[in-house]
């Protein structure tokens, strides 16, 4: 979008932007709520469900988003500052991250599933009812969060392009930023859903 | 009157670092409280609310959202009480019954 | 680009811009607001036609308990009526097709923040749409929930369910994307001058729908997709066999479509308010009430679902408070009516077509808005839930609202639009079948509802049958009316006198600019020193 004398409208761009983060804030929300109605109803099943999450996995994919936000936090720095190539390397360590994400996620998925604990098995459905809610939850909650992931390892690596083209640059870079918004806000909503399946034992 | 364009503050590195490492330094954090049960039967409550920390301070600095203007922090309140409205009053039900 | 007010009408930003061979290529492909707006209302009225039609078939088949069709196909009808005037016509409506093509102009804008993001909402609702229409016609039975889809049934039927949910949500999809254009828009793009209380009332309701739309429908997005995953993967958050909630399906979908109601309305509302200044020559009074009260219904409107629920076995203490916050929601909205009716008070009122609609809306709007005041009340409510009290209210408040609105925006906008003038007296004619049949179609629905009809039934006892007899005998008035009123506009589209720039004396944006504008809708940007309503300047 442009004003009257052609200029972009960065600030516009950026509005978008959190406006559309505000929208996911819904979306992911009506998942928190059903979890947290849920919880407070079969707490102790939400316990042992919980009790069968892998916590060091989901610790180490912890500590992979956070740091994923950092480089790309600085990636949007470093493009201020006139360093594409730095930048360019900053947002590759940050796919990279989002690719390990999911690399560890599809680890513990394929581990429950062989173990037979996936919406409506069998073995699920001789659980306790709060249970078959839990890891329902848990396949709905983190798969469309690694969709997520996915999507925002795909939308850096355009930027990733356009970086190395320098038609992202020091001028020019409200796409960056605004994919780095999306990013930071798929690492917190893992924030919160970490201690949510894995810790609350 | 249109929102004021806020100049992009430039956020040094060291802050994005020191950021990061009280993120894993909460995240430290979150795993004591629960692990070890560090505040008994609120330890749920108090790892959402590290959790929340951490968010903010994604939001904060990682985000930006400490140097822009009045109406993105009013706008994301609004959101959060909406969903915070939504998932009281759906509590009021289920609570009570 | 020149003043285009002498040559045929239908120039201005219908001229081919010769950039694609294919006059279909160039309007699918096409960014500007003005295009995508008429591209939206031709699609719109479309999909009303087709619901009106299956309204049609169903009241004629209530004439007699189950003489046209059996309870599978009833439920199917009136299935299909509800989501396609539901989500294909009346919650985008008047923000895709009137807001597209006004809002830019009411602000003095050239365009809307996002062209491309709009243009893509274009296609979203078109793929939507398909996929919902799509259900109907592949293999398997077209859905039988109700337009509500409620679990555990909707994820049990066999029917088509899943394809037309994902139209729904695609649908919604499109709908989210419009409100943040919209509201980025009125942010960023307001012409110089124009303070947040210069600018219309119109664009006030799309900006307080503008965030109904960005903070509810994500909710019935989640919603949909669980019914989604329900019916493909087994998940079941509404299975009580497998430790679900039913209950808490109705919590989530009525998040929604609680707030929906006012994605309907409030836009509607915003046409009322630029109508009646201009045809009683009078400024809008209370125009900042009428402004804030927009707001104030998005707010409260955020916090009343439950009334939806009152039967459902939730616990008297959410009962009690949703029904207490209903009865607020009553006020801004009363706010808006007793201001429109002091801004006719003394004004120099020319009843033409737009008006004659406008005050219908405040008529069979009030009659809607207190009978939900009835049905908000819990007590009387235990009565009268699922019956046709509730489809009489609906009816009057969608359609008698919303849908009196969009036919007064029609007929207010359309010789900017077209560029021609419609007939009044065909106008007037299609109005009074319309208002009469509307009338004796819905009261009744009120007095079978108090005597205990139940809704969504195919066949009745012998006491319902004259108040349904009567019933359909209005719907065929209506529908002699609404057939006359489009009939009307069709003809003048090709046939009508043209237009001047201000056929009604207009003091807001739109009316300083050729009928139909021109591709950049201003030569160059105003710069705004007043605010919307200046009547009072003129002399008397």
């Amino acid at each position: 979008m442009s004003t009257e004398t052609g200029q972009i409208d960065k600030m516009g761009k950026k509005m978008g932007m959190w406006f559309f983060l505000f929208t996911e804030i819904l979306f992911f929300g009506g998942m928190f709520l059903l979890y947290s109605i849920y919880r407070y109803k079969y707490s102790q099943d939400f316990h042992s469900g919980a009790a069968e999450e892998n916590i060091i996995l989901g610790t180490i994919n912890t500590v992979i988003l956070l740091t994923s936000s950092f480089t790309i936090a600085l990636s949007i720095a470093a493009v201020k500052k006139g360093r594409n190539i730095s930048s360019s390397l900053l947002q590759l360590a940050t796919i990279l991250m989002g690719v390990a994400f999911l690399v560890i996620k599809y680890f513990e998925w394929t581990a429950k599933i062989n173990l037979g604990i996936y919406p409506d098995s069998p073995i699920l459905l001789e659980h306790a009812k709060g249970e078959i809610l839990f890891f329902g939850l848990y396949y709905v909650m983190t798969g469309l969060h690694g969709l997520h992931v996915l999507v925002g390892v795909v939308v850096i690596s355009f930027m990733l392009y356009f970086t190395r083209r320098e038609t992202i640059n020091r001028e020019n870079y409200a796409r960056l930023e605004n994919t780095g918004l999306y990013w930071h806000f798929v690492d917190i909503v893992w924030i919160y859903l970490y201690p949510l399946f894995y810790l609350i034992t | 009157m249109k929102e004021k364009y806020v100049e992009d503050h430039a956020v040094a590195t060291g802050t994005y670092t020191a950021v990061w490492l009280a993120l894993l330094l909460l995240l430290a954090g979150t795993i004591a409280v629960a692990k070890l049960r560090l505040l008994a039967q609120f330890s749920v409550l108090g790892s959402l609310l590290i959790a929340s920390a951490k968010a903010g301070l994604v939001l904060a600095f990682f985000m930006n959202l400490k140097y822009e203007g009045r109406f993105l922090k009013v706008m994301l309140t609004v959101a959060i009480a909406a969903l915070t409205l939504l998932i009281g009053l759906t509590f009021v039900d289920v609570w009570l019954r | 680009m020149t003043q285009r007010n002498e040559t045929p009408a239908a120039a201005g930003f219908y001229e081919r811009t010769g950039k694609y061979r294919w006059l279909i290529v160039e309007w699918m492909m096409s960014t500007d607001h003005k295009r995508i707006g008429v591209m939206y209302l031709m699609a719109l009225l479309s999909f009303f036609s087709v619901g009106v039609v299956l309204g049609f078939i169903i009241r004629l088949s209530l004439l007699s308990p189950g003489w046209l069709m059996g309870q599978q196909t009833y439920n199917e009808f009136f299935t299909l009526h509800g989501v396609i005037q539901i989500f294909l016509f009346i919650i985008p409506g008047i923000p895709v097709a009137f807001g597209n093509i006004f809002l830019p102009i009411l602000i003095g804008a050239q365009d809307v923040a996002f062209p491309k993001i709009n243009r893509l909402s274009w296609w979203l609702y078109v793929t939507g749409a398909t996929l919902v229409l799509l259900s109907v016609f592949i293999k398997g039975r077209p859905p039988d929930t109700g337009w509500t889809f409620y679990a555990p049934y909707s994820v049990q039927t066999p029917a088509n369910v899943s394809i037309a949910v994902m139209g729904v949500f695609v649908l919604g999809f499109s709908s989210i994307l419009t409100g943040l254009n919209f509201v980025t828009t009125i942010h960023r793009m307001r012409a110089p001058g124009m303070g947040w209380f210069r600018m219309p009332a119109f664009p006030w309701t799309l900006y307080a729908t503008g965030w109904v739309q960005m903070l509810a429908t994500p909710v019935l997005a989640i919603t949909l997709l669980f019914i989604f995953l329900g019916r493909f993967f087994g998940v079941g958050f509404f299975d009580p066999t497998k430790g679900g909630d039913p209950i808490l399906y109705e919590h989530l979908f009525w998040m929604y479509s609680h707030p929906a109601v006012y994605i309907m309305v409030l836009p509607a509302m915003g046409i009322i308010s630029e109508i009646i200044p201009v045809f009683s020559r009078r400024a809008l009074f209370g125009y900042a009430a009428i402004c804030m009260s927009a707001l104030g219904i998005a707010v409260v409107g955020y916090a009343v679902w439950g009334h939806h629920m009152f039967t459902s076995g939730m616990s008297d203490t959410a009962r009690v408070i949703f029904s207490f916050v209903s009865f607020l929601v009553a006020v801004p909205s009363g706010v808006k009516i007793f201001n429109w009716v002091s801004t006719l008070y003394k004004g120099s009122i020319e009843v033409d077509a737009p008006l004659l609609f406008a005050l219908s809306f405040i008529f069979l709007f009030s009659i809607g808005g207190l009978t939900g005041l009835i049905i908000g009340s819990l007590a009387p409510n235990l009565h009268l839930h699922g019956t046709y009290f509730i489809v009489g209210h609906f009816h009057y408040v969608m359609f008698g609202g919303a849908g009196f609105s969009i036919i007064a925006g029609l007929h207010y906008w359309f010789p900017k639009i077209t560029g021609r003038m419609y007939s009044e007296k065909f106008a007037k004619i299609g109005w009074l079948n319309l208002f009469v049949g509307f009338n004796i179609l819905y009261f009744s629905m009120f007095v079978l509802g108090f005597q205990g009809m139940p809704r969504r039934y195919f066949d009745y006892p012998p006491q319902y049958h004259t108040n349904h007899v009567l019933s359909t005998m209005g719907s065929w008035f209506l529908a002699i009316g609404l057939i006359i009123i489009f009939a009307n506009l069709i003809r003048s589209i090709f046939k009508g006198k043209k237009a001047p720039a201000n056929p009604w004396g207009g003091k807001t944006l739109e009316w300083t600019i050729p009928s139909p504008p021109s591709h950049e809708n201003f030569e160059k940007i105003p710069v705004i020193t007043r605010g919307p309503y200046p009547y009072e300047e003129e002399a008397r």
